[in-house]
């Protein structure tokens, strides 16, 4: 049945919430009880009392309950890829237990300190990291602990499962939880005074050596996916608080325009459906969510006109050569560009288009929110509750620490997707109408008015010498803002619902370039940022999708690459294996060669002509913070049609020490096809006033028919590296594969993206 | 909008009454009245698939199917197809293979896959891909659906 999360556990203690989990730390006894007991305790280890919810604490991170149970206090998030699983096994190996002691509990900003929420595939590189030395350092106090306890040096102890003994004397033990007894540890630890993803802490421990690891590098399996396969786990659309009403927000029919007015006679109706409306903000609440609906889609509203923001759709790329440049970077400057590219014996132009690409989560976002005039509580399905929590706050204009954010997983989220706004929504209507308000968006929602990943232009050259050498590569991308609002929702510009009240847009002017990791004589590798076409409240709003700005640029500089390899004469593969400058990568694209059967070859196929059918294969590399990937797309092009049919991928993939392979695995696979989804067809498309993707038919993605035939992974394991992050990087090389692949098969290369049926028909008829 | 009228609902197996405007989805009424978590929202458009129920056995978006449409069938949804005692083959195949990210979109697959399979049980790759066309997941989970798909034909087969 369901699960009823009460508004009184916004009181609840972490105490409290470790003895709901039936894992007693600290006994609830009377007052005086307890000073009795804790007197009678003073040469007990630890503390019965907890120490304050700060990264500089031990508590913070782990606790062990007097069943031995181990918990992990996790402040990054799991969007599905298993990261509560990878940090289990991370604290289970440094502890030494078994991994089925430990359960990690992930993101309630009451019981896990900031550590930045799921972002940038940092929850194994840097999450994973602090919780590692932070279990060493937990091992190290209770060994210690041990060796006084049994009159032995700390040399001469082993654990195992928890239980510490005297080398060749098992018989002398002591368990973790005999020395806790349930308390807590109350040991600092250093922490290096950062939130978010940089937060790190550690103590004197020095943890394990990769060739010791029995856990890490283990497949364990999900946790969530039982209860998510009988229906059983509810997810943040099924939260349900006593009290709790539903409200829904309007958008304008046409971007850029303003409530002007409204009839609430037109839903009176309705019984008990009522408008909420602040400045630019309007929504309904009523007490059944098929009453919000209603209320929502019936209300009269009249709005002023945003006039034509947009423009024609025909116009997006010459909108964006044309547009004024608000920040400028050069990324990579190494030698003189101009100088090499005035001396090459050839030089190459090239220029690639990337339109605006939606989230469109499986759902769209739900939140929400209890909103007291002193405190709060927000359940939201958003990456990163910390910053949540801290966005309803700013909205509501109390203090962020009388804000608890707690995270249910939501309908999937690859970046800063619509939930961000629905909290903010959630907590204007819960202000207004004294009740806890549960929103959820409608479709559009979810597909026209998400943040979006920005459309942009990218600019090649190069110059190769009379020996077809490589001498000169030239880069400039000039598109939107990477960020018009922050992927994280913490300040009212931030979220729908604060820019509907007044706050503008604040872009970070900030766009990405290429890693530089090709050794291609005299590089010039930056970035130019335009405005928004709205300054404020608009569906054609950025922010990142995940990969921030990974796909647009790889389909540039990774064909780009295959077309200086062609006029150099080069196969593709041979041109990265000479070009690349790192063996990590050249050992990549040799595995991946000899995994997919690459043959050499320069230029396209010239073998199938009259052929309907025709198939080719494309490389693509790409770095992505510390991961390398590289991806041979072997694809079928159906020149009739212009379907473009991904048969298959070979994913070489290095991200450093492998936690859980098989989760890496098909962690990859999520990748590759949602890349592939991104690669072929998806486009948001919009009208001079309006976006015009508002669904599943307006904004296809990829299905089952047209799904690979075979992902083939080959998982490089390098124990002697960190473990970076795998759940992007693989989407990078994606776009750049699929399309050099489509030129190998046509002879035709395709420079605008998505690679779509009408585009590749007409490419090649 | 219909006036409300009490509706008698077969939901796993068990009576249900609700009061509601038949022209509601059924939907609503599996999640708000009769308290389930399992089928989600996801479109309200009948085009991804995340509140399919069965109605009478037939793979049903319940989005897009009223209240007052179900009077009188037997709906089953996810968590009556299985349980983890009792688990239908494909949930059995699903956790084997480990398929969902995110899980939203779970409803949809399982429900249509029971479904084509029943009708199908020997469907071959074609007709596994081309059955389950129209339904979405967002996650990128399609290779490990169609394993478990497969996996499941297998065990049901045997």
């Amino acid at each position: 049945m369901t699960k009823m999360i009460s508004i009184e556990d916004f009181a609840f203690s972490r105490r409290k919430l470790l003895q709901g989990a039936g894992a007693l730390v600290v006994s609830a006894a009377a007052p005086a009880v307890a000073a009795k007991k804790a007197r009678a305790a003073t040469a007990a280890f630890g503390s019965a009392v907890k120490p304050a919810l700060k990264p500089d604490q031990l508590d913070s991170f782990i606790a062990i309950t007097a069943d031995g149970k181990v918990t992990a206090f996790f402040g990054k998030m799991d969007m599905g890829q298993g990261v509560d699983v990878a940090i289990s096994q991370i604290v289970a190996e440094e502890l030494d237990v078994k991994y089925e002691r430990v359960t990690s509990i992930l993101g309630d900003t009451q019981t896990s300190v900031n550590q930045g929420g799921a972002s940038g595939s940092t929850a194994v590189q840097n999450g994973g990291k602090a919780m590692r030395a932070i279990a060493a350092e937990a091992r190290r106090v209770l060994v210690e602990e041990a060796a006084k306890r049994l009159g032995a040096s700390v040399g001469d102890l082993v654990v195992d499962d928890g239980v510490v003994s005297v080398k060749g004397n098992a018989a002398k033990k002591i368990s973790y939880a005999d020395i806790l007894q349930g308390r807590y540890f109350n040991h600092k630890l250093k922490w290096n005074k950062r939130y978010g993803n940089g937060l790190y802490s550690e103590g004197k421990a020095k943890p394990k050596k990769p060739s010791e690891y029995k856990v890490v590098g283990q497949s364990f399996p999900r946790t969530d996916i039982p209860g998510k396969v009988y229906g059983t786990s509810p997810m943040i659309t099924d939260v349900r608080v006593p009290g709790m009403v539903h409200g829904r927000v309007i958008h304008p029919e046409k971007a850029g325009g303003m409530p002007k007015a409204f009839d609430a006679s037109s839903i009176k109706h309705i019984k008990g459906a009522r408008v909420v409306h602040e400045k630019g903000f309007i929504g309904v609440v009523a007490n059944t969510e098929w009453d919000a609906v209603r209320a929502s889609q019936e209300l009269k509203v009249t709005w002023s006109d945003g006039g034509n923001p947009f423009g024609d759709q025909k116009n997006l790329y010459d909108h964006i050569r044309k547009a004024k440049v608000i920040a400028k970077k050069h990324d990579t400057k190494e030698g003189d560009v101009a100088a090499a590219l005035k001396g090459a014996a050839k030089v190459i132009e090239a220029e690639y288009e990337w339109p605006f690409q939606s989230h469109a989560s499986m759902g769209p976002a739900c939140a929400i929110v209890d909103a007291n005039p002193k405190n709060a509580v927000v359940w939201t399905g958003s990456q990163k509750p910390h910053y949540t929590a801290e966005g309803v706050a700013a909205i509501l204009k109390i203090k962020a620490d009388d804000v608890r954010g707690i995270w249910v997983p939501g309908p999937g989220s690859y970046g800063r997707n619509d939930a961000g706004d629905a909290a903010a929504q959630a907590a204007l209507l819960s202000k207004a109408v004294g009740k806890p308000v549960r929103v959820q968006g409608m479709r559009h929602e979810g597909t026209a008015w998400d943040p979006k990943s920005p459309a942009s232009i990218h600019r090649c050259r190069g110059g190769l010498d009379a020996n077809g050498n490589v001498v000169a590569f030239e880069f400039m991308s000039k598109g939107f803002d990477r960020q018009d609002v922050r992927s994280n929702e913490s300040k009212p510009q931030d979220n729908l619902a604060g820019q509907q009240i007044g706050a503008k847009l604040r872009p970070a002017k900030t766009f990405r370039s290429p890693e530089d990791m090709y050794n291609v004589g005299a590089r010039l590798i930056g970035w130019e940022v335009i405005p928004p076409f709205i300054p404020r409240y608009s569906p054609l709003r950025t922010s990142h999708l995940r990969d921030p700005l990974g796909p647009q640029i790889q389909f540039a500089s990774e064909q780009f690459h295959d077309e200086m390899a062609e006029v150099a004469g080069m196969d593709p593969a041979a041109y990265r294996l000479k070009y690349l400058k790192d063996p990590r990568d050249r050992d990549l694209v040799k595995a991946a060669v000899e995994k997919s059967g690459w043959k050499e070859r320069v230029g396209p196929r010239k073998d199938q002509g009259g052929k309907t059918t025709v198939s080719g294969r494309g490389i693509s590399y790409a770095y992505r913070n510390g991961t390398r990937v590289v991806v041979i797309a072997e694809v079928e092009v159906d020149k009739t049609t212009g379907r473009v049919w991904p048969r298959k991928f070979t994913v070489a993939h290095d991200c450093g020490l492998i936690i859980n392979p098989e989760a890496l695995k098909l962690c990859l696979e999520g990748n590759i096809v949602m890349a592939a989804s991104r690669s072929l067809y998806e486009e948001v498309m919009f009208d001079a006033d309006r976006v015009t993707s508002v669904d599943w038919a307006t904004y296809p993605i990829l299905e089952t028919p047209d799904a690979p035939e075979v992902i083939d992974c080959v998982l490089l394991n390098r124990p002697d590296k960190p473990a970076t992050g795998a759940g992007e990087a693989a989407t990078r090389p994606v776009s750049g594969a699929i399309a050099n692949a489509v030129y190998d098969a046509t002879g035709r290369r395709l420079r605008r993206g998505p690679v779509t049926a009408e585009r590749v028909k007409a490419l090649v008829s | 909008m219909a006036a409300p009228k009490r509706i008698k609902l077969n939901v796993d197996g068990k009576p249900y009454s609700v009061t509601a405007d038949p022209e509601m989805p059924l939907l609503y009424a599996l999640r708000n009245d009769i308290g389930l978590d399992n089928p989600h929202f996801g479109c309200g458009l009948a085009q991804c698939g995340a509140c399919t129920v069965h109605v009478d056995g037939a793979a049903t978006r319940s989005c897009s199917f009223t209240v007052g449409q179900a009077e009188g069938k037997k709906v089953v949804t996810l968590a009556g197809l299985g349980t983890p005692e009792k688990p239908h083959p494909l949930q059995k195949a699903y956790v084997d293979e480990q398929v969902p990210q995110c899980g939203y979109c779970v409803n949809g697959w399982i429900m249509t896959a029971a479904e084509l399979l029943k009708k199908n049980p020997k469907a071959d790759d074609k007709q596994i891909r081309e059955g389950l066309a129209g339904l979405k997941c967002r996650c990128g989970t399609h290779m490990s659906i169609i394993r478990a798909v497969k996996r499941a034909a297998k065990e049901m087969a045997s």
